[in-house]
């Protein structure tokens, strides 16, 4: 098993091995630790597609080459192999684009007692988005 | 610390969003809430997933959202300033007189410039034009997107019970992206409970020499008037 960290999602489990620097996962397991789906455009996320260059190993029926997948979007990937954990984080181009759009990212987290609250609920007032932490 | 603001703009169509970068989840973040109390929404961020959203690099950083979901300040330094530096007794945690005025000045002038634009919203100064606000969007390098990759991991792994494991993902996180206080205490703390406020930070403050543990906020001069005699937001 391998436990995928991709960007700010939370982790997914997946049946599958590395094999060398590769790592095939099923189109199931790729849009779930992901978010992007394999359609015949490319890979979709939202309403947007890249397409998948050919002949670079990316995409073989519906498995798709997590590693290859990095390489074509630019992601960073960390991985711990006695553990088996890969994490990959946006590129930075990508994080650069999202900061300028000046659209304020949503997210999902939980307060004290575990109940997830979503940003968007609050959409409609004045946000004061402000961080703290105990350390 | 927000909640006098809360209590005094919530009928104005302010919400104070709170989130705690804080890995130890409830466990560490409950003393601190059942002290203050807040009646605004605290939510707990284990995996610092908003200060990788939005920029931010240490505590507080703010980020002002409009009504349409429009950033208009970026993340920048809520109110605080590098007074602690200079004004902090270490060994007893004791701010001076003077170091507590300073705080409070800084605290007055940034809750002063919030209320501005709670009341008058775009019309206020305080809410930067999208040129400005991009202008001051915090950037990102190739090494800070490593970084989170690397934090992440390691996060993870400490969660998981492999502390030995996530220690070197966690340093490298550190020193991948040396400007993200929040990283640098966070990590600190998962080796050590209580390194984040250890000689280690202090060391950590003072290599800083003539640069800025809390980056300077400027509130105003930031709306682009004919009357203006020099390029705006750069004071």
């Amino acid at each position: 098993m391998i436990t995928l960290l991709y960007g700010t999602r939370p982790p997914h489990r997946a049946a599958a091995a590395p094999e060398g620097r590769n790592l095939w996962l099923s189109a199931h397991d790729f849009a779930a630790a992901t978010g992007w789906e394999l359609k015949p455009e490319g890979f979709c996320q939202a309403d947007r597609c890249v397409r998948i260059p050919p002949g670079r190993g990316i995409v073989d029926g519906q498995r798709v080459n997590l590693s290859a997948f990095a390489d074509l979007l630019e992601h960073p990937v960390v991985r711990d192999e006695a553990h088996g954990v890969w994490a990959l984080a946006d590129a930075a181009p990508a994080r650069r684009a999202a900061l300028q759009s000046l659209e304020a990212p949503d997210f999902t987290l939980p307060d004290l007692d575990g109940r997830p609250h979503a940003l968007s609920e609050y959409r409609g007032k004045k946000v004061f988005l402000v961080s703290w932490a105990s350390w | 610390m927000w909640q006098g603001v809360y209590d005094e703009l919530k009928d104005r169509g302010l919400m104070v969003v709170s989130v705690a970068l804080d890995s130890g989840g409830a466990r560490t973040t409950r003393p601190w809430i059942d002290a203050a109390k807040p009646t605004y929404p605290c939510f707990i961020d284990e995996r610092h997933v908003v200060a990788e959203l939005y920029g931010m690099v240490n505590v507080p950083n703010a980020v002002w959202i409009d009504e349409e979901g429009r950033v208009v300040r970026p993340s920048e330094t809520a109110g605080s300033s590098d007074s602690f530096r200079t004004h902090l007794d270490r060994p007893t945690k004791q701010m001076s007189a003077e170091g507590l005025a300073e705080r409070q000045r800084l605290r007055t002038e940034y809750f002063d410039a919030l209320r501005d634009w709670v009341l008058t919203g775009e019309a206020s100064a305080y809410a930067l034009p999208p040129d400005e606000a991009r202008r001051r969007s915090p950037v990102v390098t190739d090494e800070h997107v490593l970084a989170a990759a690397n934090f992440r991991l390691g996060q993870f792994l400490h969660a998981a019970g492999h502390r030995d494991a996530a220690l070197p993902y966690l340093a490298e996180a550190r020193r991948l992206h040396p400007e993200s206080w929040s990283y640098r205490r966070q990590t600190w703390e998962l080796e050590q409970p209580g390194k984040a406020g250890s000689p280690t930070f202090w060391a950590a403050v003072d290599e800083l020499g003539d640069r800025a543990y809390y980056i300077p906020f400027a509130m105003g001069g930031a709306r682009r008037t004919p009357q203006s005699p020099h390029a705006p937001g750069r004071e």
